[in-house]
């Protein structure tokens, strides 16, 4: 069935066994925080992703929210790859997922970069899940600003 | 085994109304069709109906032969294509039972619809002529549910923004139905509007409307019921069901996208200011200003959706011939049939009544935890369309504190084998996540 292309089961995994799920408070006062809420209006799923950072490293990626598989699956794929990495690494791996996803089935994912997130390859030929994919990365994205980090391309030039 | 005989001269189990549903589905061109390998299961008919060969033909036939603009041409075409879009007007007066065809309005959809009354009161709020039962200010008060659909939440919010009226409005239950214990306390003199949905798109309830009707009379307020979900179902009787104002829509009673309808009772249509100004709507305009022309066409500003109405008045015919009667009972017992198969689902809860009286078909649910576009993903894999998300009701999700449902809901079209591929289906979802 069709179906296994898109319910990989590293996402499957991911979705039962979330990793780092859960808001956590910065352990160190002088980290900055930064926190976005995003929610899908077509289906009404919502995250809220918290970065905290020294101003050049994610020292951590924490989150907590409600929705289907592959949105929750793909929270859990962004805090296991981008924790602990300088904000430039995640700004090289935020731009290949959302190219992955942006790329209709037709972008060969590359793995030492993205991970688990090539299991994602197959939602990106459902455009009705290509939303769900992305809504913890834009939610982290929108976080790190407000954290004062970049990781999107036109700010990290 | 027993069986119980009805005495002679009562209804008998024969006299139940009925058409031939196999019939019915040969003239749906797309009921042929697959989807992902498998035959076609089309279950969101509350979203939008398919649409039978007799109303594709019209649409194309109305292009093809009639095209001409209405209401302002004395040439051949333009007098066919006017009186097809009148003659479609009547056709829909006449299914809801209007008093006259000048009190259908024709609209882009309910959406609409409901907004033109929203406007209407807005408008005439502003002008020092303003109908008092129109006027709106601090003080006043528009009456909805928490069981409405978007369309008929947001347009009530914003008019009360715009002129300081408060917005109250009725509960639900735990069973879906809506809460009326607090009638006396929320219709009260200070009401001027009540805007309630007839069957919930969600929840699949119709909602008795009777005792409020009578405390809306009691207060002198005005009564709009939004029938997106009940016109295309069950026989509509304005007359009857004593309102102010219906709202339906085009697409999903076997017509066209595009087209709906505002049927309003005519002296209320006439001491409404209108909303849109453009061509068609007026008397007559000079540069220092304009009157206005009798409903409907005041509420009809520039080029309407021509072909669009005319394909709405086949729909019509459509209904009728098979028959509205026959159509909620078809709808009744595929209703009765899917509430049994879908409680022998594990881990399945049934949002709203389960019981097939004072409902539709239209039956929203949760499998377990598994989150309905997972449900939904699965299904369609199948070729099982279902809806799933908040359903442009998410107070209503809100209430059973659930982000998003999984939805199925049928049509003259559907049939229990459809209903047996969903609970199959289901069984494929509860594999796969847990």
């Amino acid at each position: 069935m069709q179906l296994e292309s898109l319910y990989q089961d590293i996402i499957l995994d991911h979705y039962k066994h979330p990793h780092g799920r859960g808001l956590r408070e910065a352990t160190d006062p002088a980290a900055r925080v930064g926190e976005a809420h995003h929610v899908n209006p077509t289906c009404g799923d919502e995250i809220t992703v918290r970065v905290t950072t020294d101003g050049s490293v994610f020292t951590d990626i924490s989150y907590d929210g409600m929705g289907c598989s592959i949105s929750q699956a793909s929270a859990s794929v962004l805090h296991e790859l981008l924790r602990g990495r300088a904000a430039s690494d995640a700004a090289v791996v935020h731009e290949a997922f959302v190219e992955l996803m942006s790329g209709r089935g037709q972008v060969t994912p590359d793995e030492d970069v993205l991970g688990d997130g090539v299991a994602f390859a197959g939602v990106a030929r459902y455009p009705a899940r290509v939303k769900c994919a992305l809504l913890s990365w834009m939610a982290f994205k929108d976080a790190a600003a407000r954290a004062g980090v970049g990781v999107s391309p036109e700010v990290k030039a | 085994m027993t069986s119980m005989a009805i005495p002679a001269g009562m209804p008998q189990y024969a006299d139940v109304p009925r058409f031939d549903v196999a019939k019915v589905r040969a003239d749906f061109p797309i009921l042929d069709r697959e989807v992902n390998g498998h035959p076609l299961v089309y279950l969101d008919s509350a979203n939008t109906s398919h649409k039978p060969r007799q109303v594709l033909d019209v649409l194309a036939e109305h292009y093809a032969l009639h095209n001409a603009n209405v209401s302002r041409s004395v040439h051949t075409l333009g007098t066919e294509a006017t009186e097809a879009y009148e003659g479609a007007r009547a056709k829909i007066a006449a299914f809801v039972n209007a008093p006259s065809v000048d009190e259908v309005v024709f609209t882009k959809n309910s959406t609409e619809a409901i907004n033109i009354v929203a406007y209407a009161f807005s408008n005439a709020s502003l002008r020092a002529d303003g109908d008092p039962r129109f006027r709106l200010g601090p003080g006043d008060e528009i009456v909805i549910s928490e069981m409405e659909h978007h369309s008929n939440i947001v347009p009530w919010q914003l008019l009360a923004e715009r002129t300081g009226a408060t917005l109250r409005w009725f509960p639900v239950t735990d069973q879906g139905r809506l809460d009326e214990s607090g009638l006396d306390d929320l219709v009260t003199e200070r009401t001027k509007i009540v805007s309630l949905v007839h069957m919930s798109n969600i929840l699949g309830t119709v909602n008795a409307t009777s005792r409020i009707t009578a405390r809306v009379r009691e207060v002198g307020a005005l009564l709009l019921l939004d029938c997106s979900q009940s016109v295309p179902h069950l026989p509509m009787d304005v007359v009857g069901y004593d309102a102010d104002f219906i709202v339906f829509t085009g697409h999903k009673m076997c017509g066209p996208t595009g087209i709906g309808v505002l049927w309003g009772r005519g002296e209320l249509l006439a001491a409404m200011p209108p909303v849109m100004g453009g061509g068609s709507m007026i008397e007559t305009v000079t540069m220092a200003g304009s009157t206005f022309a009798a409903p409907p066409a005041r509420f009809e500003a520039g080029t309407p959706p021509i072909a669009e109405a005319v394909a709405l008045g086949a729909a019509v015919d459509y209904l009728t011939a098979v028959g509205m009667p026959a159509i909620q009972w078809h709808e009744k017992e595929l209703t009765a049939y899917a509430l049994d198969a879908l409680a022998t689902v594990p881990g399945l809860r049934i949002f709203g009544p389960t019981v097939p009286v004072g409902r539709g078909g239209t039956i929203s649910f949760a499998l377990g935890d598994v989150h309905p576009h997972d449900v939904g993903q699965v299904l369609d894999a199948l070729g099982v369309q279902v809806r799933v998300g908040h359903h442009c009701a998410r107070p209503v999700c809100t209430r059973f504190r659930v982000p998003a449902m999984t939805r199925a809901s049928f049509y003259l079209y559907t049939t229990t084998a459809e209903i047996d591929a969903l609970v199959a289906g289901l069984e494929q979802v509860r594999k796969v996540f847990q």
